[in-house]
């Protein structure tokens, strides 16, 4: 066998992985290792910034259900991938990155360019591993993989210093990992999926709350299965929109802060939760010593550290979500509950969804409805994180998991437009959309380049309210309306307190969006009214390049319903006043 | 309540800091903690001692537990066990005060380990509290300095 250098070693084993596609920028101490990848057969893609390297991985990989790979270099090129590690931490995403190092002589020395990014990063990923030598180079890389991709996923990172990289060794590419301290359970106990079983059998009201588990483990079929036999209502977190068709009556919609009237009702009056891969997070559960009082608590999850962490759990099965719905089913008796059902459609009937629909104003809740129509919730919906991110989640209605994708846990703003990068080089057939604030979406729209440059089609609609409308909300509903740096069109010449903003008015926005789509080469189009959102959607469609649709909303509308950060689920707001 | 944790870990770099970096995180103070190698060279066997709420320490033994690098975990809570730490005590020695010293010493069944001219350091080991009460026993005398290291714990039998 020939002798390789670290570099090579490493794309040698990134090819042994089938890893399709790999994001990032070079710098110093990755030189050896950007050497490598000149001529061969690994699709790097050239972000044009770190951070969104990493959540270009992570777009892909929420979208495929594979792990997402991105390669950055040493210091301020590591260190800008802490909030995609973060975000993908927070979320369960299997992501392996790669940095470079200083060389291991200068280690601690302060080198240029030194960060000790296994230090900064230990508590934002599952693992991570800093390689002294070239010789463990190969299953290092190999056990990241398996970590990331394993039991609960998340990102690992692997720190290979320079000198590492042009070391050089045999290449030995293990075929099996065994780790003696990283066994994941994937197995419920028989004897708690029995108790389980048993008390919904026995339940008058239960609930399904079903989280990340369910997409991760592929058991949407089984959710459905056992929902239906047992008629019991399922309620979904943010990150598992798509993972119960919309279209039953089963389907309570999200639960939690921004979640349905009638999926928090379920839950408050529930006599059994059954929570499936979710982890009890408060835009879950808002006021946890309020959070479904009357009822037992059922935990399906592959983590133990998820069990009775913020609520007190009564029958917790550690396993695949998967594998214990498979063997719950047989034990779960078929069974009508009529009443209980009866009071479910009575919530939705009485707070259904909705807002002004009547009025020919811009509502962005409409462009999101439109969107889902048109699409028919076939198309991969990625998100920034705002106000937009709720109505996403609330009026797309995907056909799929993993066809919105968005940052849950961390609520990482300049996440969608990458992720919306990533996803399409995963779903080259599928239509990706991003759907964005206007401030979130400047927080990455440099990308725009890499989808242009690579002829990667992807969909932007930004729902330009001229706000940091999510804060803006909370400063018109907590805090009085004082606007206090929420406007994205205030100059020093504007009123200090301007608490009633008129766009026709305010100063010119920047930047122009359509321009500067165009500056690009992608197509830009602006809509201001609402009999032209449908159109212009269709057209985007059509457009086999990627698109910019600015989309001026309404300034000042807000997400309803809403749960007040800290109070219970009952004291749910359906709208301002009521 | 105290808690001694007994943690097997991966004898590698890096582990230590993981280990205490997940206790701060969750706002524990780490009362003491001892590392060795044990009968494994590969193996290290970390012990652990500190105060909190039994529902906070089980998610962090939980959490220890997710740790990759982290092979098995122990919390001697319900479990019948021996401890033992070391303390050294360099103790002011006058000729007036001299014998009721070595009496105390001879009470706690410690050994000198150097003698000067007007000190002296004294080597014990036992359990907390054992440690404790001695310290307090020879505190009349005065104390110079204290070194004292985290204890090591094993169940018994099995
Ligand atoms: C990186 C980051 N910084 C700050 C925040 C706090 N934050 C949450 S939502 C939001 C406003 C987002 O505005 P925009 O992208 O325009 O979306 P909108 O709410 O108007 O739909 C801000 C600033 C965040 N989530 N992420």
């Amino acid at each position: 066998m020939a002798e390789l250098t670290g570099a090579q070693i490493l794309i040698e084993c990134l090819l042994k992985e089938n890893v399709e596609v790999v994001f990032g920028l070079p710098g110093g101490q990755a030189l050896p290792i950007f050497d490598a990848i000149h001529g061969s057969k690994l699709n790097f893609i050239l972000a044009r910034h770190e951070q969104a390297a990493g959540h270009m991985a992570d777009g892909y990989a929420r979208s495929t259900g594979k792990p997402g790979v991105c390669i950055v270099t040493s210091g301020p090129g590591a260190t800008n991938i802490v909030t995609p590690l973060a975000t993908a931490y927070m979320d369960s995403v299997p992501l392996v990155a790669f940095s470079g190092q200083v060389s291991t002589a200068v280690i601690g020395q302060d080198a240029f360019q030194e960060a000790d990014i296994t230090g900064i990063t230990r508590p934002v990923t599952k693992h991570n591993f800093l390689v002294k030598d070239v010789k463990d180079l190969a299953r290092t890389i190999k056990e990241a993989f398996y970590i990331a991709s394993t039991g609960r996923p998340g990102p690992v990172l692997v720190d290979i210093p320079v000198d590492v990289q042009r070391g050089i060794c045999e290449l030995v590419y293990p075929e099996k990992v065994s780790i003696r301290s990283y066994k994941p359970n994937y197995n419920g106990h028989p004897g708690q999926i029995k108790k389980a079983a048993s008390i919904i059998n026995e339940s008058k009201n239960p609930v399904f709350y079903i989280g990340t588990g369910v997409v991760v483990s592929n058991a949407e079929k089984e959710i459905l299965e056992i929902s239906k036999k047992a008629d019991i209502p399922v309620t979904n977190t943010l990150l598992a929109v798509g993972a119960y068709p919309h279209d039953t009556n089963l389907s309570l919609g999200m639960l939690g802060m921004h979640g349905t009237y009638a999926a928090n009702k379920a839950v408050q009056a529930a006599d059994v939760i059954i929570a499936v891969g979710a982890r009890f997070d408060d835009r879950c559960t808002g006021k946890v010593c309020d959070f479904a009082k009357a009822a037992k608590i059922i935990h399906v999850d592959i983590d133990p550290t998820a069990i009775s962490k913020v609520v007190e759990t009564d029958i917790p099965v550690v396993g695949d979500a998967k594998k214990v719905l498979e063997e719950m089913s047989g034990l779960v008796e078929s069974k009508k509950r009529a009443d209980w059902i009866k009071k479910i459609d009575a919530w939705k009937a009485e707070h259904p969804l909705g807002y002004e629909r009547n009025d020919d104003k811009l509502h962005p809740q409409y462009v999101i409805e439109k969107i889902s129509e048109l699409t028919k919730g076939e198309a991969v919906i990625t998100t920034e994180v705002g106000q937009h991110q709720m109505w996403s989640a609330q009026y797309y209605k995907a056909a799929n998991p993993r066809l919105f994708v968005s940052s849950g846990g961390l609520g990482t703003m300049g996440f969608g437009f990458p992720a919306a990068i990533g996803a399409k080089f995963g779903n080259p057939t599928k239509e990706v959309i991003a759907v964005a604030g206007d401030g979130s979406f400047q927080m990455n729209m440099q990308e725009m380049a890499i989808a242009i440059l690579n002829d990667v089609n992807v969909k932007v609609v930004i729902l330009n309210n001229q706000y940091l409308g999510n804060v803006r909300q909370w400063q018109e509903m907590f805090y009085g309306k004082r606007y206090s740096h929420t406007c994205l069109a205030k100059r020093p010449a504007c009123p200090s307190w301007c608490n009633s903003p008129d766009r026709s008015k305010c100063p010119v926005y920047v930047p122009d969006f359509v321009k500067w789509a165009e500056s690009y080469g992608a197509l830009g189009i602006r809509v201001t009214h609402k009999k032209d959102v449908e159109g212009a959607i269709k057209k985007m469609l059509e457009a086999k390049n990627s698109v910019v649709l600015d989309v001026w909303v309404e300034i000042e509308e807000n997400i309803f319903p809403m749960v007040p950060a800290g109070k219970s689920l009952d004291e749910i707001i359906t709208r301002i006043g009521g | 309540m105290k808690h001694t944790i007994s943690v097997l870990v991966e004898n590698k770099f890096g582990v230590l800091a993981r280990i205490s970096t997940l206790f701060a995180a969750r706002g524990f103070n780490i009362d003491s903690l001892a590392v060795g190698e044990t009968e494994d060279p590969e193996v290290s066997r970390m012990t652990i001692v500190v105060k909190g709420d039994d529902s906070v320490l089980e998610q962090v033994t939980k959490q220890l537990n997710k740790l990759v690098d982290v092979i098995k975990v122990n919390d001697y809570k319900d479990v019948d066990y021996v401890e033992r730490g070391l303390a050294l005590v360099k103790i002011n020695v006058k000729n007036s005060t001299r014998d009721a010293l070595m009496k105390t010493i001879g009470i706690f069944r410690t050994r000198i380990i150097d003698l000067a001219q007007d000190s002296a350091i004294v080597e014990i080991t036992g359990d907390e509290d054992k440690v404790n009460a001695f310290i307090k026993a020879v505190s009349s005398f005065g104390i110079k300095e204290v070194c004292r290291t985290g204890v090591v714990a094993l169940s018994r039998g099995k």
